[in-house]
């Protein structure tokens, strides 16, 4: 995350076009480095707990996912930008075995799982997602970094950003959403036929997608667009459903990971209204609000989610773990809120949004004038760093071990 | 006759309500009216660990003979909440809203990730094992329901 930022003013290449090398690069820091990071591991804590089915050897899969990813991730970064094809290949092999590691466990927990519920379909949808999305992002690495003669570059590379985005992110924060949402907030539960149908509509849209690649180009056009009908559609009934559910929440506090939520469906709603102009507005126009989508889509949306599902993860886990390994009485340990104050955690939250909010105009103005709002992003991004660095420390203090 | 995870978990959502009102109250500092609805909540809590730690636990593990398993866990959790309860009364006898935020913010977590281990795993087990036993499932009821 940090990088990532650190990395933004440097390249303002990136804003002209989503196919530049920077913004290649960018992304992959984000995706890989950031939100892939943190998904995996969560599901690591999560499958046991949700789905009742302990993942084989967790905390070794994590170990080689958090490497793998990490260094992967930025020989990724900086191979893309600067076109270094031994960089990619390291890269690639580093993300193919730690992917790979965390994929096969996680399908021996998915395919144990005892317990029946609604977040076992989308959690084996998202995982089927990240196959697909893996498996085409080692065809497309492997091709740029010369291994071997590509074809349908910018297809293949559309399908790969669609499955690794509306098929592992959205599906997955959607179903981990049934769960949490009612958790945190004590909302009502999601409606029946959201969770049950939702997800499916999803990973149709992406079947549909795919499918088009093989007809004849009007077919395949009409094919595309339905395919970005249904997934916008069903995208925007998610959001409105989240927003809904949480407007009628029974905990009335005041709550820094709520107000992540909701910047982060109102950015999902903003994708599925940018859409159709970002794939079919004015040429002039069309280079710039492709990567305003991406902006508004992973900034917006999925970094927002993940940064407030940590607010609630983190200091629970570093609560209860120090609970478990000191059997310390409730008192005499740091509670939820010592580890993670709100006004820290509400300090990130603001820089974050405004400095998206400022981001925004930034693909149709000059380079410069994106530099605000990529310094306040590099600035919550410290501060998340921060946040997250001091509740390590207070599990540090208070004779908690990391394992 | 109820199933006996319609009834624990229809229970758990009943606790779920008053433990939000009861925050909601110490958040705009209303003590009085907040004590007693903390104290409904402890009550409340009280009855459902009551009819699982007395009742349902000891008959699933008479019947599958695993007692170092789920239900050791799950004792070991309520012995958990009970903790931070007390710290929470310890609070509001204080008039001390921050600190009883910050531990309800940790209670409702553990409470929440305990539910959904319960619901998802242990009552559906304990349906299978114990669900033709009427006498239980009254028994429960009982207990879950009695004025206190």
């Amino acid at each position: 995350m940090l990088a990532a930022l650190a990395a933004v003013p440097l390249a303002d290449e990136w804003l002209g076009s989503r196919w530049s090398p920077a913004a290649l690069g960018l992304t992959h820091l984000i995706t890989l480095g950031y939100l892939g990071q943190v998904m995996v591991g969560s599901l690591l804590q999560m499958l046991p707990v949700v789905i009742g089915a302990p993942v084989p050897g967790a905390i070794l899969v994590a170990g080689i996912g958090h490497a793998g990813l990490t260094l992967g991730g930025l020989l990724l970064a900086v191979g893309l930008w600067q076109a270094v094809p031994w960089l990619i290949q390291a890269a690639l092999a580093l993300l193919a075995v730690a992917l790979g590691v965390f994929l096969a466990a996680a399908a021996v927990s998915l395919v144990r799982a005892r317990a029946a519920n609604v977040v076992l379909q989308p959690m084996r949808q998202a995982w089927l997602a990240l196959l697909v999305t893996v498996g085409l992002g080692l065809y497309l690495g492997g091709g740029l970094a010369g291994a071997w003669p590509l074809i349908e570059l910018q297809a293949l590379t559309q399908l790969h950003a669609a499955w690794g985005l509306l098929g592992w992110v959205l599906i997955l924060v959607a179903g981990v959403a049934y769960h949490v949402v009612p958790m945190l907030q004590l909302t009502p539960p999601y409606p029946q036929g959201l969770m049950r149908w939702l997800t499916w509509l999803l990973l149709a849209a992406l079947v549909l997608h795919a499918l088009a690649l093989l007809l004849p180009a009007a077919a395949a056009t009409a094919m595309e667009w339905a395919a970005w009908l249904l997934a916008g559609a069903s995208t925007a009934w998610y959001a409105v459903a989240t927003l809904q559910i949480q407007r009628r929440r029974r905990r009335k506090l005041p709550d820094v990971t709520l107000q992540f939520w909701r910047f982060a469906m109102s950015a999902l709603l903003a994708c599925v209204g940018l859409a159709p102009f970002a794939l079919a507005g004015p040429e002039a126009w069309r280079d710039g609000l492709q990567v305003l989508l991406g902006i508004v889509f992973l900034l917006g949306f999925a970094v927002s989610v993940v940064a407030g599902m940590l607010y609630k993860i983190v200091p629970f886990l570093a609560w209860f773990h120090l609970q478990a390994q000191t059997q310390a009485r409730a008192g005499t340990i740091p509670n939820m809120k010592d580890f993670m104050p709100e006004p820290l955690a509400l300090r990130h939250l603001r820089l974050h949004v405004v400095g998206v909010l400022l981001l925004l105009p930034a693909p149709f103005l000059p380079a410069p004038l994106s530099v605000p709002g990529l310094l306040l992003l590099a600035a919550s991004g410290w501060v998340q760093w921060r946040n997250l660095r001091r509740a390590r420390r207070l599990f540090g203090q208070y004779g908690g071990r990391l394992v | 006759m109820p199933q006996i995870s319609a009834l624990l978990a229809q229970d758990h959502n009943a606790c779920d309500e008053l433990f939000a009102e009861a925050e909601n109250r110490v958040a705009d500092k209303a003590w009085p009216d907040a004590a007693s609805r903390f104290a409904e909540f402890r009550a409340a809590m009280a009855r459902h660990f009551s009819a699982e730690e007395d009742t349902l636990f000891p008959a699933f593990e008479a019947r599958t003979g695993m007692s170092g398993g789920p239900t050791q866990v799950m004792r070991a959790e309520h012995a958990q909440m009970r903790e931070l309860m007390e710290q929470m009364q310890a609070a509001i006898e204080r008039q001390n809203d921050s600190a009883f935020l910050g531990l309800s913010e940790t209670l409702l977590m553990l409470m929440r990730q305990h539910n959904m281990k319960e619901e998802q795993i242990l009552y559906p087990m304990t349906d299978r094992t114990l669900g033709g036993d009427a006498g239980l499932i009254e028994q429960l009821d009982e207990t879950l329901h009695a004025k206190a």
